[in-house]
């Protein structure tokens, strides 16, 4: 190329198609990008299996509990006695969201005093919402300690109420959530359809 | 070295010639092995970035091993860890030595770091091969994590359960990119078969382009040394620094006797403590996982445990996450963090030999703690070490341009 052919160049025209070639072949690429991060997120496969599922409560006695899984999260059912109803008024003033207003955490239809659709019944999810472990469920009531029975996650020490209410002072930010769930009919759960579904 | 002077040392003719004309094999090899020069003083300290290398071919090797009679999937994978460990001839030698293996990789590196924090090895002009390096010991850290998920034990699910939920803290995207990494709703078969790919081929790929940049980029500059001069400004008539020697063969055949008393000590925990008492194997993991119950005790293997005693003595999520994080990534800022004249702590006031040494036994104790239930005066101690351990780097700039240095020699200096 001689000195000649160089004056010729027309460099602004050069560095317009150096850009548009850069940014097609961004945007090329982003495009190109999206199928592979699309195939990370849960599969047709595990969508399916998220399915709802039934749990049975006819033969639950009060005090007794289940662990089911639903979508392999790990659901508490609690039917709660009398004495434990009874007692969830008790250390109000040590709870961070005694009224349930953090709305994510539960259906509107349980964002009440017993977090539930049948007071005796209590459907949360046993993931810690700290950092996903299961709670141990302790129900023994100690008064020394105000505790009125509830449950304590071995991690990282959160406690919660017999609600699933998080105590003030522990490391989880919110109650534990409710999933949706209705009653198919009074011995029978549905968990992950929502009551009005 | 000019072209010329290149040629001469080069054998004439033959398959070596042959080669050399079409890639730089005897250029390369000088550069970086028989003609790389290093101080002749090195001491024990500057044999761990050698093992480092040892503990990577044994890691690929018995992997490799591994993948062939192990399964990817939540139904098979537990048993496929115990048909390794009882049916498979020598499975349980090729797997006890991958999992001893991921425990010695990171007490060589850790050693290979602290060496690095005696001697001022981060400093100017050795600043990127320090960041290479942090990038190499985060990328560790997520190859150990990915693949102690891999034997699919209550450890390995309740674990990675807690250090997932982790990234859910983050505002606004921390639930999508939860359901990202796990590709579920929760850990399942789909998370296992993926972290099984980032365990076998993503991170294996990127630690081994860190490691090739790591030493190209230490070539480049030169090796630093107890004493924390630049060899290469005393250079003999014949163009190599007078206090260096060649890399091969001298440092070489050091080398080798640190790799012999290594593998006695790796042998031994191979043969006779892989479990090295449920710190290198945990105990809990001998059970499959349960998505029913959550392990009483629950806590990492040992190299992540300074780092989560960290994180729980938090008491918020968001707050945990971040401080986690920020005690994980701080040791990258270093060379920055670090305003001393001299890079080699024997020549560094009592103020830096004080703060390093208080730094050393917190960072030992958080270790122990994160292994501890977390409960009373534990959780106490935890945050007390916590507060050390951010003050130790965060006042750096103050602490180390206040210390009263000692002056440097010009050249190495020997001891014993």
């Amino acid at each position: 190329m001689t000195d000649d052919d160089l004056d010729q160049i027309d460099r602004n025209r050069r560095h317009f198609l150096t850009i548009a070639t850069a940014i097609t072949g961004l945007v090329g690429a982003g495009v190109a990008i999206y199928p592979f991060l699309a195939s990370l997120k849960p599969s047709a496969r595990a969508q399916a299996l998220g399915a709802p599922v039934e749990v049975s409560i006819g033969s639950l006695e009060p005090g007794e509990m289940v662990r089911v899984l639903w979508r392999g999260k790990l659901v508490f059912v609690l039917r709660r006695t009398e004495e434990m109803l009874k007692h969830l008024g008790d250390n109000l003033d040590m709870l961070k969201d005694p009224n349930s207003e953090v709305v994510e955490q539960q259906p509107e239809y349980a964002a009440n005093a017993t977090r539930s659709v049948k007071p005796e019944y209590l459907v949360v999810e046993g993931s810690c919402t700290h950092l996903g472990c299961a709670p141990i469920e302790d129900f023994e009531v100690r008064p020394a300690d105000h505790w009125t029975g509830g449950f304590f996650c071995p991690c990282h020490g959160s406690k919660f109420d017999l609600a699933g209410r998080v105590y003030t002072g522990v490391p989880a930010p919110t109650n534990l959530r409710v999933p949706p769930h209705r009653f198919v009919r009074d011995d029978l759960i549905l968990i992950g359809q929502d009551a009005a579904a | 070295m000019s072209r010329i002077e290149s040629e001469i040392g080069k054998p004439q003719g033959g398959l070596m010639k042959w080669i050399d004309d079409r890639f730089p094999f005897t250029e390369t090899m000088k550069y970086h092995i028989t003609e790389y020069y290093a101080a002749k003083s090195f001491n024990v300290w500057y044999v761990f970035g050698v093992l480092a290398m040892v503990v990577l071919v044994i890691q690929f090797l018995t992997g490799i091993f591994l993948t062939m009679n192990y399964k990817p999937a939540a139904a098979d994978a537990f048993a496929s860890v115990e048909y390794i460990m009882r049916d498979v001839e020598w499975g349980w030698l090729i797997r006890y030595m991958h999992s001893t293996g991921a425990s010695f990789f990171f007490i060589v590196v850790y050693l290979h770091m602290y060496r690095a924090m005696l001697y001022g090895s981060y400093k100017k002009p050795r600043e990127l091969i320090w960041i290479i390096g942090m990038l190499i010991f985060l990328t560790l850290m997520a190859e150990a994590f990915a693949g102690y998920l891999l034997p699919w034990g209550q450890m390995s699910y309740w674990g990675a359960q807690v250090i997932i939920s982790l990234f859910g803290a983050i505002p606004w995207v921390g639930d999508a990119l939860v359901e990202i990494i796990r590709g579920d709703y929760s850990i399942s078969d789909i998370t296992l078969n993926r972290f099984f790919a980032l365990h076998v081929i993503v991170l294996p790929l990127v630690l081994i382009c860190l490691i090739f940049v790591h030493i190209v980029a230490l070539h480049e500059v030169g090796s630093n040394n107890p004493d924390g001069i630049e060899i290469k400004e005393h250079k003999g008539a014949n163009g190599i620094p007078l206090d260096g020697i060649a890399f091969h063969p001298y440092h070489t055949s050091k080398d080798l006797v640190a790799i012999i008393v290594f593998l006695m000590i790796f042998c031994a925990v191979v043969f006779f403590a892989p479990e090295m008492g449920g710190y290198f194997l945990e105990h809990a993991n001998f059970e499959p996982a349960n998505m029913r119950a959550t392990p009483e005790h629950i806590a990492p293997v040992w190299y992540f445990t300074p780092f989560y005693a960290i994180l729980r003595a938090v008491p918020s999520k968001l707050l945990g996450f971040i401080l986690f994080g920020l005690s994980v990534v701080l040791p990258l800022f270093l060379p920055w963090l670090d305003r001393a004249r001299v890079k080699s702590i024997r020549y560094r006031g009592w103020i830096y030999k004080s703060a390093l040494t208080v730094f050393t036994i917190t960072f030992v104790v958080l270790g122990w703690l994160g292994t501890m239930p977390a409960e009373g005066v534990y959780v106490l101690a935890a945050r007390i070490l916590s507060v050390i351990y951010f003050a130790f780097f965060l006042l750096m700039p103050y602490y180390t341009a206040i210390d009263k240095t000692k002056p440097v020699p010009d050249r190495v200096v020997y001891h014993g």
